[in-house]
């Protein structure tokens, strides 16, 4: 060293902090920001956010720090083994004296860290159950007013507005503004998320619409763009939802953690606008088809019920015929043994009144007469049957079987000695 | 009852009004049900108009919309 120059001669020597100063600026002066390739190892994290790991292949080694700030924009840290490129500022730390790597930047090969990042996080949410299938809860099938938490001037927010007022004119939309990429995205979406959960949790506000069902998400984006929603405070904040979720973020191929947590996986914010929403035309047709199938259905409940009154009346109507019938037959049968029976019946009672007159002839008094035997009657025609009925030249008559004799009664007398059977 | 369990009712009226077993009676008073929820279904679908707005949050916590 040329004589003059700091530190050139030992009366001449310099401090250390002026030493790894100048060996500071004279880095830092020397090497821009750079990519630098190699393995991670020993890598930990400290309390306070910062990372310290150590670069190396197989011949040298780099100490190296990514300050807290810088490693929340790192989707994960990277494992240990893991070839990566890191990006950063080549220093000195002056209170170790050391050579450093000031990393603000690691990619790992393809898509490594974000994958581990984003395995991480759902492994995290399944551990707790919110991207169980089981949670999914179906959307309302009426909406009147559909949550919207994405930028007010995306994109994603006109399209899901014009869909919905294409759908049906009777749905209305609750923007509710956040910040969908950068580093406040995050903070943002979750208090956008927890404002509709206050407001469909808290009693109703007059003039303020409570949503049925709410769409998070944003138009297309690079990755990095999209990051927000891999985020684990905001797939925990979709979870918490007390109302449907439809998660829409960017474009059909991009599935990130949001996607998981919600109810609903919509491939953009359109598709999402549909699924929550019906098409008020269709609703129209639905309630004229149920009209038509009610109306329908009475006719026929009608029909089968005249049929079958018509049915009861023709049975009825047979039966009374059948009875008439059978009772008619019966009717004819009983005349014709009736007529059968009466002419013999005639014949039979004349028989008898015959019989009856001939035994009663015979047992007529006046038959007696024929016999010898004479009746004494009185002129009045009464029997005189007894000796008190007669006094003496009292005249009578004796019927006799072939004529009358008038006699008169000569004496009257209690004895008729021939007559007693006792003496 | 909202337009979702009216909805519901109806489809329950148009498949029991379907069923041969039903009697008469009963038919014609599920009819009228019907005939009148259909109307309420129908003026909720016509007398709706969406908005677009935008929710606002006070500093004490009060919601507001914004047009």
């Amino acid at each position: 060293m040329a004589t003059g120059a700091p530190g050139a001669t030992s009366a001449e020597a310099i401090g250390i902090g002026e030493v790894t100063e100048t060996a500071k600026a004279i880095l830092e002066g020397a090497f821009p920001p750079l990519w630098v390739k190699g393995e991670v190892s020993n890598l930990t994290r400290h309390r306070n956010g910062h990372w310290y790991f150590t670069l190396r292949d197989r011949v040298a080694q780099l100490a190296c720090v990514v300050w807290a700030r810088d490693a929340r924009r790192i989707p994960a840290a990277p494992d240990e083994g893991m070839a990566v490129v890191a990006h950063g500022q080549l220093t000195v730390y002056p209170a170790y004296g050391r050579m450093q790597f000031q990393v603000d930047a690691i990619e790992a090969e393809g898509e490594g860290l974000w994958k581990k990042a984003f395995d991480e996080t759902k492994a995290r949410l399944e551990r707790d159950g919110l991207t169980d299938p089981a949670r999914k809860r179906p959307l309302p099938r009426f909406p009147r007013t559909v949550a919207v938490v994405t930028s007010p001037d995306g994109a994603a927010l006109r399209d899901i507005v014009a869909v919905i007022e294409r759908r049906h004119r009777g749905v209305s939309v609750l923007v509710v503004p956040a910040a969908v990429q950068g580093d406040t995205a995050p903070a943002s979406l979750c208090a956008a998320l927890d404002r509709v959960r206050r407001l469909v949790e808290a009693p109703a506000t007059p003039g303020v619409p409570r949503p049925e069902v709410l769409i998070v998400g944003r138009g297309g984006g690079s990755r990095e763009d999209l990051w927000a929603f891999n985020h684990e405070d905001v797939a925990r904040a979709i979870a918490a939802s007390p109302i449907p979720t439809i998660s829409a973020v960017g474009h059909e191929t991009d599935v990130t953690i949001a996607d998981l947590v919600a109810d609903l996986r919509a491939a953009t914010p359109s598709v999402a606008a549909e699924s929550a929403v019906p098409v008020l035309a269709d609703l129209e047709a639905q309630l004229a088809t149920l009209a038509g199938t009610m109306t329908d259905g009475l006719q026929d409940r009608i029909a089968v019920g005249a049929q079958e009154l018509s049915r009861r009346a023709g049975t009825l109507a047979q039966r009374a015929q059948l009875l008439t019938e059978r009772r008619r037959v019966r009717c004819d049968r009983v005349a014709a043994r009736l007529a059968q029976l009466a002419p013999r019946v005639v014949e039979r009672r004349r028989a008898r009144v015959e019989t009856l007159a001939a035994s009663l002839e015979a047992r007529s008094p006046l038959a007696v007469l024929t016999r010898g035997f004479a009746v004494a009657r009185g002129l009045d025609g009464a029997t005189l049957g007894r000796r008190a009925a007669f006094t003496p030249g009292m005249p009578f008559d004796l019927l006799l079987h072939d004529g009358r004799v008038r006699a008169a009664a000569t004496s009257v007398h209690g004895d008729a000695p021939h007559l007693r059977t006792d003496a | 009852m909202t337009f979702e369990q009216t909805l519901a009712r109806l489809e329950q009226i148009a498949v029991a009004l379907d069923r041969e077993d039903l009697p008469l009676e009963e038919a014609l008073k599920l009819f009228e049900e019907g005939i009148a929820r259909l109307r309420e279904a129908t003026a909720a679908l016509a007398d709706a108009e969406g908005k677009v707005r935008t929710l606002i949050e006070q500093a004490d916590g009060v919601f507001e919309v914004r047009e």
